[in-house]
């Protein structure tokens, strides 16, 4: 068999790829060197803040800046809206001032006036009724699968009725459950926004995103110039999750007033304008019937689930109910509910977090019934999941329930002992994600007196992207890490996806790998002719170029790049998703467990232990994945027992958008985390998939099983607020 | 009555009376003795403002002639005129620690600061720690991973920083108990606790 054209080093082999490495900007963000968007400050620049509209639905009549021009301090203040605009959430912006401090920007936000005409509020998107009754409840569509065929000639909504009953009905048992999340926002904590600065006709952006090689034709075609005059910058982003693809209408504006004014402007949102605008997740809330055997397998899934999207239609996707696990007999409907409330974006694995939680504690509360153990009870339906992972599934339970202690641990639902007025309690779930790398380029320059640079345009959201290309460049030309400068962050390298589905590092890493390896065999043919051997023979390994297995018999890396003559050897990398000769792939599983206490006097729960067992196929960084891991369950952690977005049903306010109320876990939260990653040689030689979203996925669920399970009874709606816990075992107590 | 220098002029309180306040008068106070201030001979607290004001700011051992807006907060001063951008602007409040400096020995939020208010103190930032022979503090974290996105990693590391300072032999407990006031929105926080008793340990790398 020919010798494939792009590889990775066999397990095990590998000088670098596979080592822990400290990321290699770590030292620049530790110290407050790294200079992010809202950092950037160019000559004379100016500050901008934007006014988000404080009424949640309205149509606007006047939007009078003229106060606020005449505020000292403040350089030039312009409407977003024009009369007639309807505004459908509050903090949607409505003005933009801009001005030489923060002192004469705010107050020139105070003197805006802004006439309006008020609009009917709905933001109540768990009351699917009072959804129905405001005419803001739509068909979100549904879908029904089952065993039986129904008769050529019945009535097939009919057939699936009696079809669904009958087997619910010979069900060993039935649940009937209601679960939930709520909406929650991505909370960047640099917030959206730019610093933009003109040089005559070309615009610099150093925009916060997570798509520096998709924006630049964002801010040119609205700006009235091409792309090319256009170079979005972005060196170090303050999160983004999901949120950031977009240049937003205030980042044209920036631009726009930058230009304008004739100086650079820097508009960065505000925290309240941030987390009422600029990203949340939709919500979802579910009834279902659920029927198994009476080993737990479940035959029949009946359920309808309904949530927000916000201004616009939309909200959790059927795919995902129930979640990972396709029993034979389903049927799935779905309402969307539209409120005056932003629009959502993407937040860290769409859909799944939410489909996990509405669909994975029904199969834990069927253990419950059955008096089974959840371990069991997700091991037998494994069987039923979608993705064709059922093996890498039953051994990452495996590996999870020994680091958890499972079995020793184990206890009927609500049948712990107590410690006082505390019970502890586990839980599970498993989860899925594609991923994988998407098509992009790199430019790898050989400079004759032995530099290394790899330029792509991509950004690193803090997974440590730069690590990873630094890591694999190193180890392709057999050179230490820092004797390779790593280029990203600008749109002018060659384009790099967005980072969002965790297709970065994939991408990345095919591109790198790519252009690297080609880069050896042009620069090998060169060694090969001075040393009279066939360049096939050589290899590239600790500083030096030479025949395989003959270490003496080469060159020093900086002879071989003298070859080169007076200019630096420039190789293009290249992937398109439809290339043969994969260096990556996508899909993978992934299993966590969760152990938490939980006062029932106070309703406070605590997270003792986490387990988290991934698979990612090759993993280039383990340091840095393992960071990942860390930092997802802890964002599921949060949404499992903190955050949510509290709105108020009268005047559509959301109450809590400020870092102060919007509660999100702390250091002393979070309990023990225990992180492993699942890499046998079947993962490893699938090439590197990407694990921004999996190990986001299932914490709320495996948090909430583990209260159910501590409490015996079910909290349904996440987060489990103190409040919430409380309610649900008062609500047990009436039953 | 109304203060003819009170700042506009229609707020319900006027300047000289906020000024008149306790927390106010010590920073005026505070303001009188830093060298470049014009020290009043009577002890009456001494009006600023509104406009900008010449102030000396020892930041991190060096003094900085500036003016600034006695409104103006420490961390804005730091970012827009001397741009000393570690410390961030992430809420309106102390409450997500991101722009957590060390004033005098002690941690303090630069954002609910008033930089007049910092006359005559020593200020500490983040940029103090790193450098050609960086904080072990600071390598800590970088040998432990704690950060991702980096946004809060600088008020963490003063965090850190000032915490060990008070507590340098300080169990994993107390480190979980004691470092609640710095916000991470990527979960970084496991790492920050091996980052931090790593140096309890005093293992720095190597």
């Amino acid at each position: 068999m020919a010798k494939a054209k792009y590889s990775w080093p066999k397990q095990g082999t590998a000088a670098i790829i596979g080592t822990q490495q400290d990321r290699v900007d770590g030292m620049a963000k530790a110290t407050g060197a790294a200079k992010y968007s809202y950092d950037i400050n160019p000559p004379n620049v100016l500050l901008a803040r934007a006014l988000g509209c404080p009424h949640a639905h309205c149509s606007v009549k006047s939007i009078d800046v003229s106060a606020a021009e005449k505020v000292p301090g403040v350089v030039k203040a312009v409407a977003m809206k024009k009369p007639g605009n309807e505004i459908r959430w509050q903090g949607d912006p409505i003005a933009v001032v801009v001005g030489e401090t923060e002192g004469a920007v705010a107050e020139g936000l105070k003197a805006i006036k802004f006439d309006y005409e008020a609009m009917p509020i709905f933001v109540e998107d768990e009351d699917l009724a009072a959804a129905e009754k405001a005419d803001r409840a739509g068909g979100g569509g549904g879908n029904t699968q089952l065993e039986k065929e129904a008769p050529e000639d019945a009535d097939e909504a009919k057939f699936a009725d009696q079809e669904i009953e009958r087997l619910l009905k010979d069900s060993a048992a039935v649940v009937e459950g209601y679960y939930g999340i709520d909406v929650i926002t991505h909370m960047c904590l640099e917030p959206h926004g730019s610093t933009c600065e003109w040089d005559g006709k070309k615009l610099t952006a150093h925009l916060s995103t997570q798509n520096v090689s998709g924006t630049a034709s964002q801010f040119a075609d609205p700006l009235g110039i091409t792309a090319d005059e256009v170079t979005v910058h972005c060196d170090y982003i303050g999160g983004g999750f999901g949120s950031k693809f977009q240049v937003d209408s205030w980042g044209v504006l920036a631009a726009q007033l930058a230009k304008d004014i004739g100086r650079p402007v820097k508009l960065m949102l505000d925290r309240d304008v941030e987390l009422k605008t600029a990203g949340c997740r939709p919500s979802g809330y579910i009834k279902v019937r659920i029927g198994a055997d009476k080993d737990g397998v479940v035959n029949v899934w009946d359920s309808h689930h309904w949530g927000t999207n916000g201004a616009t239609p939309g909200g959790v996707d059927q795919g995902v109910i129930p979640y990972v696990f396709n029993p034979k007999n389903r049927r799935r409907k779905r309402t969307t509910i539209v409120t005056n409330a932003s629009p959502t974006r993407a937040w860290r694995a769409p859909n799944h977090p939410q489909g996990c939680a509405m669909s994975q504690t029904a199969y834990d509360d069927i253990a419950a019934k059955l008096g089974l153990d959840s371990y069991d009870v997700f091991l037998r339906n494994l069987p039923s999941v979608a993705n064709n992972k059922q093996e890498v599934y039953e051994a990452e339970m495996k590996v999870a329930a020994k680091l958890m202690d499972w079995k020793a641990k184990w206890h009927a639902h609500g049948k712990g002992p107590a410690k006082g007025s505390v019970v502890s309690g586990l839980g599970m779930a498993i989860h899925t994600w594609g991923g994988g790398g998407q098509a992009g380029g790199c430019l790898v320059k050989i400079h004759p007196d032995g530099g290394v640079e790899v330029s792509l345009g991509s950004q690193d959201l803090g997974t440590g992207t730069r690590t990873v290309i630094n890591m694999i460049a190193a180890e392709t030309f057999g050179l230490p890490l820092e004797s390779v400068t790593v280029n990203i962050g600008s749109s002018k390298y060659p384009r790099s996806s967005a980072s969002g589905g965790s297709v970065t590092v994939a991408g990345v890493s095919e591109a790198t790998r790519r252009g690297t390896q080609d880069s050896l065999t042009k620069l090998c043919e060169l060694v090969g002719k001075k040393l009279d051997v066939d360049p096939t023979t050589l290899v590239a390994s600790k500083g030096r170029i030479h025949v395989a297995d003959q270490a003496d018999k080469g060159l020093t890396w900086k002879e071989a790049c003298s070859l080169l003559g007076m200019s630096p050897q420039e190789v293009k990398g290249e992937f398109q998703r439809a290339d043969d000769n994969h260096l990556s792939s996508s899909q993978v599983g992934g299993v966590q467990m969760a152990e938490v206490e939980v006062d029932k006097d106070t309703g406070v729960v605590r997270m003792k232990k986490f387990v988290a067992v991934q698979d990612m196929g090759l993993i280039i960084n383990p340091r840095g994945a393992t960071s990942q891991i860390y930092g997802a369950v802890i964002m599921g952690i949060s949404a499992a027992l903190y955050e949510q977005r509290i709105m108020d049903p009268k005047t559509g306010a959301f109450l809590n958008a400020e870092i102060a109320d919007y509660k999100l876990p702390r250091l002393g939260d979070v309990g023990e985390i225990v992180v492993e990653l699942y890499q046998p040689e079947s993962e490893y030689n699938r090439g590197v998939v990407g694990l921004g979203e999996p190990p986001a996925i299932s914490p709320a669920a495996a948090i909430s099983n583990a209260v159910a399970n501590a409490l015996g009874v079910r909290v349904p709606v996440l987060p489990m607020t103190p409040k919430r816990v409380l309610e649900a075992l008062q609500k047990a107590r009436n039953a | 009555m109304k203060d003819p220098r009170s700042y506009n002029g229609t707020g319900g309180h006027s300047r000289r009376a906020f000024l008149k306040g306790t927390s106010a008068a010590a920073a005026a106070t505070a303001l009188a003795t830093g060298a470049g201030a014009a020290v009043a001979a009577d002890v009456k607290p001494r009006i600023v403002g509104p406009e900008a004001t010449p102030v000396t700011l020892n930041i991190n051992g060096k003094d900085y002639e500036l003016k600034v807006e006695p409104r103006m907060t420490l961390l804005e001063v730091l970012r827009w005129q001397l741009d000393l951008t570690g410390a961030k602007p992430v809420s309106v409040d102390a409450s997500s620690g991101a722009a957590t400096v060390i004033i005098d020995g002690k941690p303090a939020a630069a954002n609910t600061t008033l930089a007049v208010a910092c006359a005559g103190k020593k200020i500490q930032t983040v940029e103090s720690l790193g450098g050609a022979k960086p904080d072990p503090v600071a390598t800590a974290f970088v040998h432990n991973d704690g950060m991702q996105c980096g946004f809060c990693t600088p008020g963490f590391v003063v965090s850190v920083r000032a915490f060990l300072d008070k507590n340098p032999k300080a169990t994993e407990q107390e480190i979980r108990a004691g470092l609640n006031s710095n916000l991470c929105r990527c979960g970084t926080y496991a790492n920050v606790v091996m980052a931090a008793l790593e140096v309890v340990k005093g293992g720095t790398r190597g």
